[in-house]
């Protein structure tokens, strides 16, 4: 068996898949369900400052080539990971955790990260990049070099926990924005959010998600993820998590050569159910010894290199 | 890997009638082979409004039924739709009630949970299954499904309300208790509010008999994802593992009749 450990900003996780922020995260039960499943860590939702109730259903639809959803964000605030989901996850910590955080604003960004902190993750990763949230708070702040500049010098002021910033792809140069987190003081990136899309029911002649448009994950993303990871990974060299339309072990082994470290899955479970991580793993594995591969640290990156 | 066709997109179906079951609940009927097997749920999309899980009443794979009591926004739009009017329909989704050819059957009723249960009672009478029907609900005029249930053979019929306006004053459980003294029923299902079905598997448990519940959390994608449904501590979905689940493994939650969760994963105790 290869050794399938990877060290990541200095946490080590036992096998590179990790659950993806805004799937099954809602309490720490199901965190750890999704451990359990095989995972190698887990994301928390967004937590914001407040309860947060997100859009009205439908909020998610699929196909066979990608998943659509604008969920919106529902939270119930940092007062509930403070004083249950954290708590209860950390009391038999099964697998290092990544407390994922979201605001409308720098201050509101400052203040967040500040109590991410006191609830104990391994690792801090700023959501700068829902697309669906900026009707009303504008553009997401990672669509330009100010915006993820500005979120990330007032983060890395917050915390002295690893540090990690969740960009967006709906941007022409997403390597420009990356190398202006990295001059802030960001540890490390993951990417990518989901690809802003639309599905429009032709029978009703309207669009099916209640906030019209949407983020599309799943299959169909998945070489707009392994090429982001690659601009990404050779413009600042810094850990990444490479999640977008990761669905079997090939994949992932895919986006690691690209110069992802650990490997972000979310719309997997809606193909492969819970139990894929396990499954994923197990085919990075066989993988592996098919390659002569003895240690996954062999291929991060090793594309980029060519 | 083999990624199988999968499409959670909205059936559009037109709402082919519409029957008033008593003041606050509506039957929607529409014309469409859903397949939909006893205590299934589908989610339904109300364009405009929500979409929200609602249990299969009826499917005899030419028209399924859902019937649907105004609690929120979402059923109070539903219930203004006429004929003919569209809504968008994906499933049958998550797991169903199972029972053997000729089993004698508990079923219990609380509230709109006499829709389910009826489509259960009409799948094994077919089967030539005996039914113990129970349906409680808080006064008479909130009864559901009488007159349905009645006219099915094979099926005994025992009616209780919390004021007495109709059948055994009190609760079903009583009248459930007295029933599986006689030793006759091979299993229990049902289906109502969560501190009524907690007392049904506590009853069954005194009985020795297996019991089965179809589980009501909120329910935000309905198809595995957002994970709003999963229980403590197992961390399990209802939509997947569930709605219908054994409450051998129910027992043993600890939230199982005492709290459920909103849309923000916020802790409501019942």
């Amino acid at each position: 068996m290869a050794n399938l450990s990877v060290t990541f900003c200095g946490v080590t996780f036992e096998n590179p898949t990790v659950l993806a922020s805004g799937i099954l995260g809602v309490t720490a039960s199901s965190l750890k369900n999704v451990v359990r499943n095989g995972a190698g860590g887990v994301t928390t939702k967004s937590i914001w400052l407040e309860e947060h109730p997100g859009h009205k259903n439908p909020t998610m639809i699929g196909t066979e080539h990608f998943f659509l959803n604008a969920v919106g964000l529902s939270d119930g605030g940092i007062k509930k990971a403070k004083e249950e989901t954290f708590p209860e996850y950390l009391a038999d910590k099964p697998a290092p955790i990544i407390g994922n955080v979201i605001a409308k604003s720098l201050s509101d960004f400052e203040k967040i990260v500040a109590e991410m902190d006191a609830c104990g993750p391994d690792i801090i990763e700023v959501n700068i990049s829902c697309p669906n949230v900026d009707d009303k708070y504008g553009k997401p702040f990672s669509c330009s070099v100010g915006g993820a500049s500005d979120v990330t010098r007032i983060v890395r002021s917050a915390t002295k926990k690893p540090l990690i910033i969740k960009l967006t792809p709906n941007v022409p140069n997403i390597a420009e924005i990356a190398e202006a987190c990295a001059k802030e003081g960001a540890d490390g990136f993951c990417l990518i959010n989901t690809v802003a899309g639309m599905v429009i029911d032709t029978k009703l002649r309207m669009p099916v998600l209640t906030n019209k448009s949407g983020g599309v994950s799943g299959p169909a993303i998945k070489p707009v993820a392994v090429k982001a990871t690659y601009d990404v990974f050779k413009a600042t060299g810094l850990p990444i998590i490479g999640t977008g339309g990761i669905m079997t072990g090939e994949d992932a082994i895919e986006i690691m050569m690209a110069g992802a470290r650990l490997v972000g899955m979310g719309t997997m479970v809606y193909y492969r159910d819970v139990a894929g991580f396990a499954e994923v793993v197990k085919e990075m594995d066989i993988w592996c010894e098919k390659n002569g591969v003895k240690n996954l640290e062999e291929i991060i990156g090793v594309a980029v290199k060519k | 890997m083999n990624i199988e066709k999968f499409d959670s997109r909205f059936e559009i179906l037109p709402i082919k009638e519409i029957i008033d079951e008593n003041p606050t609940t509506k039957t929607f009927v529409f014309e469409y082979p859903l397949g939909g097997k006893p205590g299934q749920f589908i989610m339904m999309w109300i364009p405009g409004v929500d979409e929200k899980p609602m249990s299969v009443a009826f499917d005899d794979g030419k028209e399924f039924w859902v019937t649907v009591c105004k609690v929120g926004p979402a059923s109070e739009a539903l219930h203004l739709m006429k004929v003919g009017d569209l809504v968008g329909v994906r499933g049958p989704l998550g797991t169903h009630y199972n029972w053997g050819n000729g089993d004698h059957l508990a079923l219990v009723a609380g509230g709109y949970g006499a829709a389910p249960m009826y489509f259960v009672a009409r799948e094994a009478v077919k089967r030539g299954c005996k039914v113990e029907f129970f349906i409680g609900a808080r006064s008479k005029d909130l009864l559901l499904y009488v007159d349905k249930i009645s006219k099915l053979e094979g099926v005994n019929l025992h009616i209780s309300t919390n004021d007495g306006s109709e059948g055994r004053q009190g609760f079903v459980t009583v009248l459930l208790d007295e029933v599986l003294a006689e030793g006759n029923c091979d299993v229990v299902f049902t289906c109502g509010p969560e501190v009524m079905m907690k007392a049904v598997g506590e009853v069954a448990d005194k009985h020795n008999v297996a019991s089965y519940m179809s589980m009501e959390k909120y329910m935000k994608c309905g198809i595995g994802v957002c994970g709003q449904c999963a229980v403590d501590d197992t961390g399990e979905l209802v939509c997947k593992q569930g709605p219908v689940m054994d409450w051998k493994y129910l027992k043993k939650l600890p939230e199982m009749g005492k709290y459920h969760r909103d849309a923000q994963g916020t802790k409501h105790y019942f």
